[in-house]
């Protein structure tokens, strides 16, 4: 049972991994992206839109689809989707010098709508008597495991069963954790989130690494959401399921004290959280209820003992949530 | 000897909307010589320097470098014709190492930051710099700073150097040892450039001097055939008087004593450290230190805005001969005894002044509780708006501009005006001349002798020793938030307060 719970929880976090890794991505470079939850959502309704066209022109037949297109077009399709909400961000924030806050709750709202009438739309197209989409074929090609996983008993369940957005979520927050300490591009886009002007006298172009980091942040975001629906829930798509995943995300972020590796334990942490609930024995629906809050009371918590916490180091990018004017003297 | 010209300015004209910055300056900088840019805040020296560097591009006018004309759009343009600016206000990033900082931007080569390590060690030794390179930026002093600063620009191999400014942070001792840097890279060839409103500084440094004065080009001078006044009356266009007069203070009382006063900030550092001091009535008390010692804090405490860990503040009260503790009063309670502070921050709007609000608006900040109608009574503030405007020569529009709008050094006038015209028993000002013109600052100067003849205790925390040895009739320093020494106004030197405003330090390692 212990070992069911942590691969559980190890599914559950998958999607906060990616959201809080996109999201440190972003405000690395002096952006607080408030838009992560519509983004999220977006790259999901967006992975499901492309899954649901190929596998109508498939004729819904398992078949005749090609492995590789199964997962390649919805992955695509959640990427360019939340990549595109990261652009709309960006054009306001970066180029218009829009209020990142207001702008980023106006991304969650037009996120969330979108994503909303999509699926809506999906569903008036299938002509379900259930107000969701089932895409369990995508998702059986998403789920494919490591042959070698049933051979090692409980240590291979909890280390090679997962599909390979989930190793993927792992690479790419250890990934980012390397470019932002060890290399140059993430020395440049660190200064660009500490001291925009600073960046800028020394040559490096402040508004490319905004965009940039603002665009890719937002990919990997929504790839957290594809995840959800196709591999935690198997590919059903129900409005609103999503839940506010996206807000936990951001305040893995800081949990994470804006480190991406820090967030791959974070994001463990806060699946386990999650998912605590199911597997405490003698629980009424009501004490259910109660241990469902967990994860925001720790939320909290944390915010509470970060913002108590001195060491420079840890602390946000000096210029997060500061718009950037080069003209101002 | 004939040097070989580094750098030529053409007819270089730039506006900021209507603002004129700069207007036809013709400038030359030679290879192996220090050229002092001379002007007042506002002449228009830093935007010039600023177009070199290419942070803005000119609106009209060439730049030539070693005798070809150069298009420079970025700083990146700049470091490629090997400028390099350092500028005032320090651009670094706080949370990164020097080596850091000094790689930042470069884009040859692979990143190894152990090579770059032992590059910028070498360029310590070559000139004489002290520097880490490992050391985090926001634990290093404004001299470890500047050195920083000054690195990355040699790192990228700039040999024509700007400095906007570079002594105004720095003591007595440290500036010395900068200016014997500077002259070693001029030795070694380079072009240096500094920015500065220093006279005795242009005076001792460099070998010629180009004058700006509001906006446009004076002319140019050898340092050696020119003197002191001169140079002023080039910059500001007049002959002025530059001594201050300073009386014999009469009637001296004690106005505050502070016993044992001890502050401890948010993130647990004591700011103040055992203060004990008097200050009284009549006299003009100076407090000098290194930015950031503790001077700040220590008004705040006096005037109620800081919460204190242990000591105490007696305020002698003129009109009744009592004496308060004012550690137990509101803020409130002691502007009402007559402790006015007038604090002038780097931002100059950030305390006392609200920069949406006009003129008269913040007048009534400080007179709001009198009224007793519930709505607002315009006469007497907007009165004595118009007062301050035409005594202290306020270039307002109107008394209904918002003081956001208006310049650096009339937000100031404002701001000194308001304090005094409450007539104080003891008045606290802070950097009340900061970014102000010659004239400007010698009228603040008599305002604040003025306010001495009354009896007024007056505190003044200044930057600028010069002014602080002229004006003031006893000095405190202060460093790392204690007290370093006390000295007399009248004979001390700026290198025996420059040592005390080192020596906390010094203790502590």
């Amino acid at each position: 049972m212990i070992v069911q719970f942590i691969c559980r929880a190890i599914m559950l976090s998958v999607p906060l991994l990616y959201g809080s890794t996109g999201e440190i991505i972003t405000e690395k470079s002096g952006h607080l992206n408030l838009g992560i939850p519509g983004i999220m959502y977006t790259g999901a309704i967006s992975g499901v839109v492309g899954a649901f066209l190929y596998e109508n022109a498939c004729g819904n037949n398992a078949d005749n689809m090609n492995p590789f297109l199964a997962i390649a077009i919805p992955f695509l399709c959640a990427v360019l989707g939340a990549m595109l909400m990261g652009l709309i961000y960006s054009f306001l924030t970066v180029t218009l010098h829009a209020n990142q806050n207001v702008t980023g709750l106006a991304i969650t709202t037009l996120g969330i709508g979108l994503g909303n009438f999509l699926g809506a739309s999906l569903v008036n197209i299938t002509k379900s008597e259930l107000p969701s989409i089932a895409l369990t074929k995508t998702s059986a090609f998403f789920a494919a495991k490591l042959p070698f996983a049933d051979d090692l008993g409980w240590f291979g369940e909890i280390v090679f069963s997962h599909d390979f957005l989930t190793y993927l979520a792992i690479a790419i927050a250890i990934i980012a954790s390397i470019v932002l300490n060890r290399t140059r591009v993430g020395l440049n886009l660190r200064s660009v989130g500490e001291n925009p002007a600073t960046a800028d006298a020394a040559g490096i172009n402040v508004i490319k690494y905004r965009y940039l980091a603002t665009c890719i942040g937002s990919a990997v975001a929504g790839l957290g959401g594809l995840q959800y629906v196709i591999s935690y829930a198997s590919g059903v798509w129900s409005n609103d399921a999503f839940g506010d995943r996206g807000w936990m995300a951001i305040a893995l972020v800081i949990f994470a004290l804006w480190k991406p590796s820090m967030a791959i334990l974070g994001s463990f942490v806060f699946g386990a959280l999650c998912n605590a609930n199911n597997y405490i024995q003698g629980l009424g629906t009501e004490t259910q209820e109660l241990f469902k809050m967990l994860p925001y009371i720790v939320t909290i918590v944390v915010l509470i003992i970060t913002s108590m916490r001195k060491k420079r180091e840890h602390q946000p990018p000096a210029s997060l949530g500061i718009n950037y004017f080069r003209e101002e003297r | 000897m004939e040097n070989k010209v580094a750098i030529e300015l053409k007819n270089i004209t730039k506006t900021f909307g209507k603002v004129v910055a700069n207007k036809d300056v013709n400038l030359t900088a030679n290879r192996g010589e220090i050229l002092s840019i001379l002007g007042e805040n506002g002449s228009g020296k830093t935007t010039l320097m600023n177009m070199i560097s290419g942070i803005y591009f000119p609106d009209e006018g060439q730049i030539f470098i070693d005798g070809k004309e150069a298009v420079i759009t970025s700083p990146k343009d700049a470091f490629s014709y090997k400028i390099g600016m350092i500028h005032q206000h320090f651009k670094l990033v706080d949370v990164f190492s020097a080596a850091e900082n000094i790689v930042l931007g470069i884009e040859d080569g692979k990143y190894n930051l152990k090579n770059s390590t032992e590059e910028i060690k070498n360029i310590s030794e070559q000139y004489g710099f002290d520097l880490e390179p490992d050391k985090k930026i926001y634990t290093m002093s404004v001299s470890e700073k500047q050195t920083v600063e000054i690195i990355k620009v040699l790192y990228r191999g700039a040999d024509i150097l700007i400095l906007d400014e570079p002594t105004a942070v720095l003591t007595p001792q440290e500036t010395e040892k900068l200016f014997a840097i500077l002259r070693r890279m001029r030795d070694d060839g380079k072009c240096i450039i500094i920015i500065t409103h220093k006279l005795h500084e242009v005076l001792s440094l460099s070998d010629r001097v180009s004058v700006l004065r509001k906006g446009e080009y004076v002319g140019t001078v050898n340092t050696k055939d020119t003197t002191e006044a001169e140079l002023t009356e080039m910059m500001v266009g007049k002959k002025i008087d530059l001594n201050i007069q300073r009386n014999e203070p009469h009637d001296v009382k004690e106005r505050l004593v502070v016993n044992n006063l001890t502050c401890v900030d948010r993130e647990g550092a004591t700011v103040l450290d055992n203060i004990s001091f008097t200050a009284k009535s009549g006299e003009i008390l100076g407090i000098a230190g290194i930015a950031g010692s503790g001077q700040r804090e220590l008004l705040e405490s006096i005037a109620g805005l800081q919460h204190l860990s242990s000591g105490e503040i007696f305020y002698f009260n003129p009109k009744t001969d009592e004496k308060e503790n004012l550690r137990d009063k509101t803020p409130m309670q002691i502007r009402n005894l007559g402790v006015r502070l007038s604090f002038v921050p780097e931002d100059r709007l950030g305390m006392g002044l609200v920069g949406n609000m006009d003129i008269v608006d913040n007048m009534m900040l400080r007179s709001y509780t009198k009224g007793k109608s519930i709505f607002l009574k315009r006469k007497k503030p907007k009165d004595l708006a118009l007062k301050i405007i035409s005594d202290l020569e306020v270039v307002t529009p109107s008394a209904a501009t918002p003081v956001r709008k208006l310049s650096g050094g009339n937000v100031q006038k404002v701001l000194v005006g308001r304090e005094i015209a409450a007539s104080p028993t003891v008045l606290m000002v802070a950097y009340p001349v900061r970014g102000l013109d010659i004239n400007s600052s010698y009228m603040i100067y008599n305002l604040l002798n003025e306010q001495k003849e009354k009896g007024v205790a007056v505190i003044f925390v200044g930057e600028d020793l010069d002014v602080l040895i002229e004006l003031c009739d006893r000095i405190m320093v202060i460093g790392s938030g204690q007290i370093t020494g006390v000295v007399d106004g009248r004979n001390t030197t700026k290198e025996e307060i420059g040592l005390l405003m080192t020596k906390a330090k010094q203790k502590e390692e």
